[in-house]
């Protein structure tokens, strides 16, 4: 036996090396469990020479650039920067809360729910395995961050955090072949699991009696409890139907594998998936929701909005069916008694405005026509700030023109 | 002039060169290569097809042609890997196909003259593929991880880590002569 053993000592040594590890690794997938202790030495040695690397490059290349060549544009760029992922983190919030409903409701949402609570980090290095998408970010559970929290930019989706050191974490990128994603589409509503595992995103389980269109967007459903519900996923490049279940085909509004800096949800709160607005990078001018009078059309008169403006018009319609010129001398008293052709109908509440029109109004306010004044005269010239208002006569009183210099009488 | 110190002025340079050189070059040239693996893609886009520690281990193996020696090592580099990969995957994954790559090596080198370049390129090649078919099997079979494998993609990158293999082997040539007549 021994003889044996000498003769084939490189092979027994080899058997023994590859048999000790897979009998480590059966253990370690029978427990389920991380060796965290190997891996907290690894990542401890390495990611602090990271940083250094990464620093050193970004001191020195940052300094040129910072002192010689851009001055301080570099800064104030990297600042601005941030800001606007910031604002255009809030924008996706507020776009999704004033386009699901209408602006009373969104805003008691949105006064009821806060955003969720986010820390920035940033890209340090990636995984060594070249086939599982994963990278290192520089926080850690120093700053809060636990194991399957959601890793997102304003953009759309990144992953989730698979493992927590203490200065540094490791996110699992969407774009794993592991990994799965709960979501939903916008238009119908449809449940589905995306999963980017043979080089292109496809959401799974979806049925070929759901509607699907090409181009809808997929927002997380909120099912896999990582990441909250709303956020935006992607686009659909391809909806055809298989065998059995749909094929979509899915382009990520996010750049997982690309991003410097990123989002880790602290304290994720659900929002409601957007009816109709598409979170792209279309940029808002106003936020507030349009005006009833620009709903309506903007240049129209306002309907009655009171009884007193609904008689008014009556009597104007009535007046106008009846060729009578209120103020107008020798014309016959209109029978206001009669029905006038087209009656004031209730105006609509404007609730299903298009979504175009929920965004900011590119053409000045009008000023909204004044309400007819009974006894006005037709065509008479709009009533500025300056002018004095003329007095309002009685029904059917003859308006007689004030001599020249004279004040008009008031009555 | 001794039998003995005949042998030992006639030892091949590569001997004197791991063996003044040992721990500290490997220990230094594994730790680059594995945080080269594990920064190089942030730093250069597009790279995350280069194993520098894969190459590493197919050089030790191809030149200290102990093949006890290489699959320890590639069992090191192996697990190091392992204890940066995603926290998914368990920790034995690269360091069992490290190992086996290693032994190939060694076994490789006693039958061939390495020292030739288009022998390594070769190699190279070969080894990188072998690699990536090996863990990809272990992962479906032992993990049953349903993981895509392109081979297409895989035979590029290994022509482009033989590439690669070709001049960061004559570096490190040039280490050991200049490190055993030091």
């Amino acid at each position: 036996m021994e003889g044996l053993l000498s003769r084939y000592r490189n092979l027994t040594v080899l058997l023994v090396v590859v048999v000790a590890q897979l009998l480590y690794l059966a253990y370690q997938v029978k427990t389920n469990r991380d060796e965290r202790l190997i891996r907290v030495w690894a990542v401890s040695a390495v990611t602090p020479m990271a940083g250094i690397v990464e620093a050193v490059r970004h001191d020195t290349i940052g300094f040129l650039q910072d002192y010689f060549i851009l001055l301080d544009v570099r800064e104030q760029n990297r600042k601005l920067k941030a800001d606007n992922d910031r604002l255009r983190m809030e924008n996706v919030y507020f776009r999704n809360q004033l386009a699901t409903a209408e602006h009373a409701r969104a805003l008691i949402l949105f006064q009821q729910q806060t955003p969720s609570k986010t820390v920035a980090a940033r890209v340090i290095g990636n995984s060594t395995v070249a086939t599982a998408k994963a990278v290192f970010i520089d926080r850690g559970s120093t700053s809060g961050i636990e194991r399957e929290m959601a890793v997102v930019t304003p953009e759309g989706i990144v992953g989730k955090v698979v493992a927590v050191y203490p200065l540094v974490s490791q996110v699992l990128l969407v774009t794993d072949p592991t990994f799965k994603v709960g979501v939903e589409s916008q238009k119908g509503h449809i449940h589905g699991v995306l999963d980017c595992g043979s080089g292109k995103c496809v959401v799974e389980q979806i049925q070929n009696e759901d509607k699907v269109d090409v181009g809808e967007w997929f927002f997380t459903s909120g099912e896999d409890r990582i990441f909250p519900k709303g956020f935006p996923v992607g686009r659909v490049v391809a909806a055809e139907p298989g065998q059995g279940t749909k094929n979509v085909a899915l382009n990520l509004s996010g750049a997982p594998g690309g991003a410097e800096e990123v989002l880790v949800v602290l304290k994720g709160i659900h929002q409601p998936i957007p009816a109709a607005a598409v979170p792209d990078d279309t940029p808002v001018t106003t936020l507030m929701p349009p005006t009833p009078e620009l709903e309506t059309g903007g240049a129209e008169a306002p309907k009655g909005q009171t009884q007193a403006d609904k008689i008014v018009q009556k009597y104007a319609e009535i007046g106008k069916q009846e060729n009578h010129v209120f103020g107008g001398v020798g014309s016959a008293i209109p029978n206001f008694n009669a029905k006038p052709a087209s009656a004031p109908k209730p105006t609509a509440a404007p609730v299903a405005a298009a979504p175009a029109s929920r965004q900011a109004p590119t053409t000045a306010p009008t000023t909204p026509s004044r309400p007819g004044i009974l006894g006005a005269r037709p065509n008479a010239p709009a009533v500025g700030p300056n002018t004095k208002p003329e007095p309002v006569l009685p029904l059917g009183a003859p308006r007689r023109k004030p001599p020249a210099g004279q004040p008009p009488q008031q009555q | 002039m001794t039998e003995t110190s005949d042998q030992i002025l006639k030892r091949p340079a590569r001997e004197s060169w791991f063996s003044r050189f040992q721990v500290v070059a490997l220990g230094a040239l594994t730790l680059v290569a594995i945080i080269g693996k594990f920064y190089l893609p942030r730093l250069i886009p597009n790279t995350e097809w280069l194993e520098l520690p894969l190459l590493l281990t197919i050089y030790f193996g191809l030149t200290r042609r102990n093949q006890i020696a290489a699959l320890l090592f590639g069992a090191f580099v192996g697990v190091a890997e392992d204890s940066l990969s995603p926290a998914n995957l368990p920790i034995g994954m690269y360091g069992i196909t490290k190992t086996l790559v290693g032994y190939f090596a060694a076994s490789v080198s006693v039958r061939f003259n390495v020292e030739n370049q288009f022998m390594r390129l070769v190699l190279a090649f070969f080894f990188y593929f072998f690699h990536a078919f090996f863990y990809w099997v272990m992962r479906r079979a032992l993990l049953g991880q349903i993981v895509p494998f392109d081979p297409r993609e895989t035979l590029i990158h290994g022509g482009l880590n033989a590439l690669v293999a070709l001049p960061l082997f004559a570096i490190l040539d040039r280490m050991r002569v200049s490190g055993s007549t030091s």
